[in-house]
């Protein structure tokens, strides 16, 4: 196993109270597998990952238990400079706003080559001529005229090609994807999940995308965890979770989005509002907008009930959710 | 009557140009007549509910283009930026018109010129046969009344500073002729409850709410003017996917309701589709293929739309093997420069020599103009051809 | 946009739900816009429609939460003893400022005379009392008219940009560019008035650029908002526009930067006259105080601490009032 997340809790301590972004998550991710962690804002999913990754901003987030193994080892025991160096060479993140994860006033190369020289100990010229050779990777054409340029003198799809390029320079085992083409037309968003799936292919890493966009989600992943309020709500292979939800709240977001090969009717709206963090509804946090919810969903926690082998399902009547 | 006259011949050349499907249905004689028809009407005051089918939004050849300029104290136009580039379209009283197009298309641009907040380079805007891009003063007011916008952004499109009941009822501020004072509050609640919000929250502000209800608010404020037209600018791109679904059921249903028109841009093609009546495709500043829904999701002729289509990832993960997928070279060039002849050139697998000297126009495509069917409808492409690019779903056979 | 935690974000309204039910009263809303769309006549009144509260603005909020807030009353109250005593200093003070004793100079606290005297003998209680009217004229004064000029120019550049907005912006270099203390010597030599009048004047000459530029700024920033654009399709006036929409949200820096500002004019004032370009005895100030009783603040610390506390005091209870005014027009922070 490449990573396993264990019962992850974080916790942000604002003004107002303490917001449960994260609350008990589990999931794993294989060399060569693509999981798909799919939610709504505040669901809690970019917060889980930046606590694997090890960037949570800390205070005002603290991680309030749960273990990441990376490779078999808990990355929460590690010391902060032990990490720093995983980070980069063992697992990378990709950003949705590429414009403001490179730094402007650095031309790309520089920053391409920052990966070498820090973590390879390169010379500047050979770390150059690395920069050149990932910019080629990542199909940047004229890479060797343009490895001199600045941020913003590229695209937004090309700028994302050189987050990706800087993710991939050191190899890693592990990619975290956060809404990498959400800011990117759909076009140049095609462009970008190929290059992404072809890098993964051919370096066999595993990868976490997290996504609001069920389409992304269908197109490249092997296996989806959706979240909700900080849980990990409904959890299967891509095939079964698109053909037969076994949770209401997936049932209910695949229903909601319209379709681009027919007309249809009214679209089934979720009714109201994701909780407020600081307030979870007791119970089953989905019960306000559920309609399977009973006496039961709104005092017990339905834990991740195994609905086949690899499909869990955190509802009470995840039957009645599979087959209504 | 010579604006009138003047008027007709427009229409004819239009017709000439043979853009426009609509116009192609409607027939040459008819809608000269009703353009003459709906003028009248138009001068006679308020028409009733019989108003004829005939386009209550008209554009012909806009054109919006940015000056770049060179230098502080003497400044030298050194260029322009062609955000809308000779745009032609119709809009029919209670029908949608969906504008699909990537970043820098000019769609946002064309939604401002048509709620007149930005001023054309060139071409008209004609609402209910008036032009509307040369008023001013009392008259543009009187026009805004008649055309309203809903904004993407629901965090910048509330001003924070204010409550509910001020940001809803400040067109009855503006337009004090359409609801007296007294009776402003209450019509502020009841707009309110038509949107789906508690009347009770008049008194809020607006960061008290999440960003579904904060559109809400947004689209109260559009209908208190009860205009007959709403240029909508990618309404819920900015919302969560469980939300979307509510605010364009509650577009919908205001639409039936209000008779409404609505000018509906986004870049999310699905969006799009499950709301219009007709869709127009946008590229570099211009519409390269223009029908109805179907005709363009399921009978596309120009590449552009066709790997627009290809590109969509869809929530079903069987259709990844059966679905062909066309990958575009490159990006879209800068609207400061486009390309000479067809502007998608550049980026086409079939571009020949002929698409880099001559401008294609939207028009129904010779091989189609004589066979009936879906695949009968504008498009600006010297090779158009029909390529079926979205996999038809499972329950549409 | 990447999620991120926002503490703002997460508030979402308790009990609204409900609300949001859209499968509520479909079909009975239509009748309840007046005049709908087949002219159904005047609507009814829907009888459980809630009539609630009076209507709410910002101002009237911003009012209540103003006279809630302990540090607006306290403030407040400061400051309108300050101006009490600067109307009518014989109130609390019964002494002559100018009645010195040099026989008494730098003598500390004694009874009578708490604060002690000051190297030309007079009482310090009494003109730190008397002081108090120049040093509050000048200040609140000078902020005011810089407030005013600088915002009124800075805010309708921003607004309208072009021309005037290039212009504008030379003309404040130019302003950034004369030395204060040097123009004062220079400015202030020729005038003859014994008035604060012409310190003030000098003050506002010198300070409105400053104020302009950030309410320029603020408005700039204002303006991009589409609640502006919004406004605007509405067929929204640029009179309405400014007052309605940019003031209220681009006046935050301004009395930040203002209430902040006090302070130095008053300060400015002493430096000045300390130059011997600004105030001349027989006019008592905070500033003159000061300035003379800071060469001895070892042997006599007395002399300087009870002015600069008046002084400290004063600009403290601006920034309050500021602070607080500022707080109470931002809905976010109620």
């Amino acid at each position: 196993m490449l990573l396993e997340v264990r019962d992850l809790h974080v916790e942000f301590r604002t003004r107002d109270g303490v917001a449960k972004a994260v609350n008990g998550v589990n999931y794993t991710v294989d060399e060569g597998e693509t999981l798909a962690v799919l939610g709504e804002s505040g669901s809690g999913k970019s917060v889980t990952a930046q606590a694997v990754m090890g960037i949570l901003d800390v205070p005002p987030g603290k991680i309030a238990g749960g273990e990441v193994l990376f490779q078999g080892q808990d990355l929460l025991k590690l010391k902060e400079e032990e990490r720093r160096k995983i980070r980069g060479a063992g697992m990378a993140m990709i950003f949705q706003d590429a414009l403001s994860s490179l730094n402007p006033v650095l031309s790309v190369g520089d920053q391409l080559g920052e990966m070498f020289v820090v973590h390879r100990k390169m010379s500047r010229r050979d770390a150059r001529a690395k920069a050149v050779e990932l910019m080629e990777r990542v199909g940047i054409p004229a890479a060797k005229e343009r490895v001199g340029q600045y941020p913003h003198q590229f695209s937004g799809g090309m700028r994302q090609r050189i987050m990706i390029a800087m993710a991939m320079a050191l190899e890693p085992s592990l990619i975290i994807a956060d809404e990498p083409t959400t800011a990117l037309d759909v076009t140049v968003q095609a462009q970008v999940m190929d290059l992404l799936a072809k890098l993964q292919s051919e370096l066999n890493m595993g990868l976490i995308l997290i996504t609001h966009d069920l389409g992304v989600v269908a197109d490249v992943a092997d296996k989806i965890a959706v979240m909700y309020a900080g849980r990990i709500v409904e959890t299967a292979p891509v095939h079964d979770i698109y053909k037969a939800p076994a949770h209401p709240y997936t049932k209910g977001l695949l229903e909601s989005i319209p379709r681009l090969d027919q007309k249809g009717q009214e679209l089934y709206a979720i009714k109201g509002l994701p909780p407020n963090l600081m307030n979870i509804p007791p119970g089953c946090a989905f019960n306000p907008r559920c309609p399977l919810a009973q006496d039961v969903c709104r005092t017990d926690v339905p834990p991740l009930y195994e609905v086949s082998g690899e499909r869990g399902s955190a509802c009470h009547f995840w039957p009645e959710a599979l087959n209504g | 009557m010579a604006e009138r006259a003047g008027r007709d011949e427009r229409a004819g050349r239009d017709e000439r140009a043979g853009h426009a499907g609509q116009a192609g249905r409607a027939g040459q004689a008819g809608r000269a007549g009703q353009a003459g028809r709906a003028g009248q009407a138009g001068r006679a005051g308020q028409a009733g509910r019989d108003w004829p089918a005939e386009a209550i939004l008209e554009v012909r050849d806009l054109y919006k283009h940015y000056p770049l300029t060179r230098g502080i104290l003497f400044k030298k136009q050194v260029g322009s930026v062609k955000a809308v580039d000779g745009v032609d379209l119709d809009l029919a009283p209670g029908e949608t018109l969906g504008i699909v197009g990537e970043s820098g298309c000019g769609k946002s641009t064309l939604a401002k010129m048509l709620v007149h907040l930005e001023r054309p380079t060139a071409g008209v805007i004609r609402y209910k046969g008036d032009d509307i891009t040369k008023l001013s003063g009392r008259a543009l007011k009187a026009v805004r009344r008649n055309i309203q916008m809903v904004f993407q952004d629901p965090y910048t499109s509330l001003n924070p500073r204010m409550t509910v009941g001020d940001i809803v009822g400040e067109p009855y501020e503006i337009h004090p002729e359409v609801a007296p004072k007294g009776s402003r509050r209450k019509k502020v609640q009841d707009l309110l409850d038509v949107v789906g919000l508690n009347p009770e929250y008049i008194n809020r502000y607006p960061h008290q709410f999440s960003g579904g209800q904060r559109q809400r608010i947004g689209i109260a404020r559009g209908l208190a003017l009860r205009p007959e037209v709403i240029v909508a600018d990618e309404p819920v791109s900015a919302l969560d996917v469980s939300v979307q679904a509510q605010v364009i059921n509650l577009l919908d249903k205001l639409q039936s309701e209000f008779n409404l028109s609505y000018v509906f841009i986004a870049h999310d093609l699905s969006i799009v589709r499950h709301i219009s009546d007709r869709v127009g495709v946008m590229y570099l500043g211009r519409i390269v293929e223009i029908g109805r829904d179907e005709e363009i999701y399921d009978h596309p002729t120009h590449p552009y739309t066709q790997a627009l289509l290809s590109a969509v990832p869809v929530p079903d993960p069987e259709a990844r093997e059966r679905r062909e997928r066309i990958i575009l070279r490159g990006d879209v060039p800068s609207p400061a420069n486009i390309p000479s002849g067809c502007r998608f050139r550049t980026r086409c697998w079939k571009a020949q020599e002929r698409c880099a000297l001559e401008v294609p126009l939207l028009a129904v495509p010779a091989e189609f103009r004589l066979q009936e069917g879906p695949a009968q409808h504008p498009s600006a492409c010297h090779f158009a051809e029909e390529k079926r690019v979205v996999p038809p779903g499972p329950e549409a056979e | 946009m990447p999620e991120r935690y926002d503490p703002d974000e997460a508030v979402a309204p308790t009990g609204a739900g409900g609300v949001m039910d859209l499968a509520t009263s479909e079909g009975e809303t239509l009748e309840k816009l007046p005049g709908g769309p087949k002219g159904t006549g005047p609507a009814e009144l829907d009888p459980s429609a809630p009539s609630g509260e009076r209507a709410r603005s910002l101002w009237s909020d911003a009012w209540r939460d103003l006279r809630r807030n302990p540090i607006f009353i306290v403030s407040g109250l400061v400051i309108l003893f300050l101006v009490v005593i600067s109307i009518w200093p014989s109130l609390i003070a019964s002494g002559n400022p100018l009645q010195c004793d040099l026989a008494k100079a730098q003598e500390g606290s004694q009874p009578g005379y708490p604060f002690g005297f000051n190297g030309q003998g007079c009482d310090v209680y009494t003109r730190t009392v008397y002081g108090a009217r120049t040093s509050v004229t000048v200040g609140v004064c000078a902020t005011l008219g810089v407030a005013l000029i600088g915002s009124v120019f800075g805010g309708l550049a921003g607004f309208f940009g072009g021309a005037s907005d290039a212009i504008l912006s030379r003309v404040t270099d130019i302003f950034f560019g004369i030395p204060v203390v040097l123009g004062g010597l220079v400015l202030l030599s020729v005038v003859t008035s014994s008035t604060v009048w012409p310190v003030i004047g000098f003050m506002v000459l010198l300070g409105w650029p400053q104020l302009s530029r950030i309410a320029r700024g603020s408005v700039i920033t204002a303006k991009q908002n589409d609640y502006v654009q919004a406004a605007r399709a509405l067929g929204a006036s640029n009179s309405r526009i400014l007052l309605r929409h940019i003031t209220p949200n681009a006046v935050a820096p301004v009395i930040v930067v203002a209430t902040i500002a006090l302070g130095t004019y008053i300060s400015l004032e002493a430096t000045l006259s300390f130059l011997g370009v600004g105030l001349k005895p027989p006019t008592v100030s905070w500033g003159i105080d000061i300035s003379s009783a800071s060469p001895y603040i070892r042997n006599a610390p007395h002399m300087l601490l009870w002015p600069a506390g008046a002084l400290a005091i004063t600009v403290l209870a601006f920034i309050m009032l500021g602070d607080a005014v500022r707080d109470a027009l931002d809905p976010k922070l109620r």
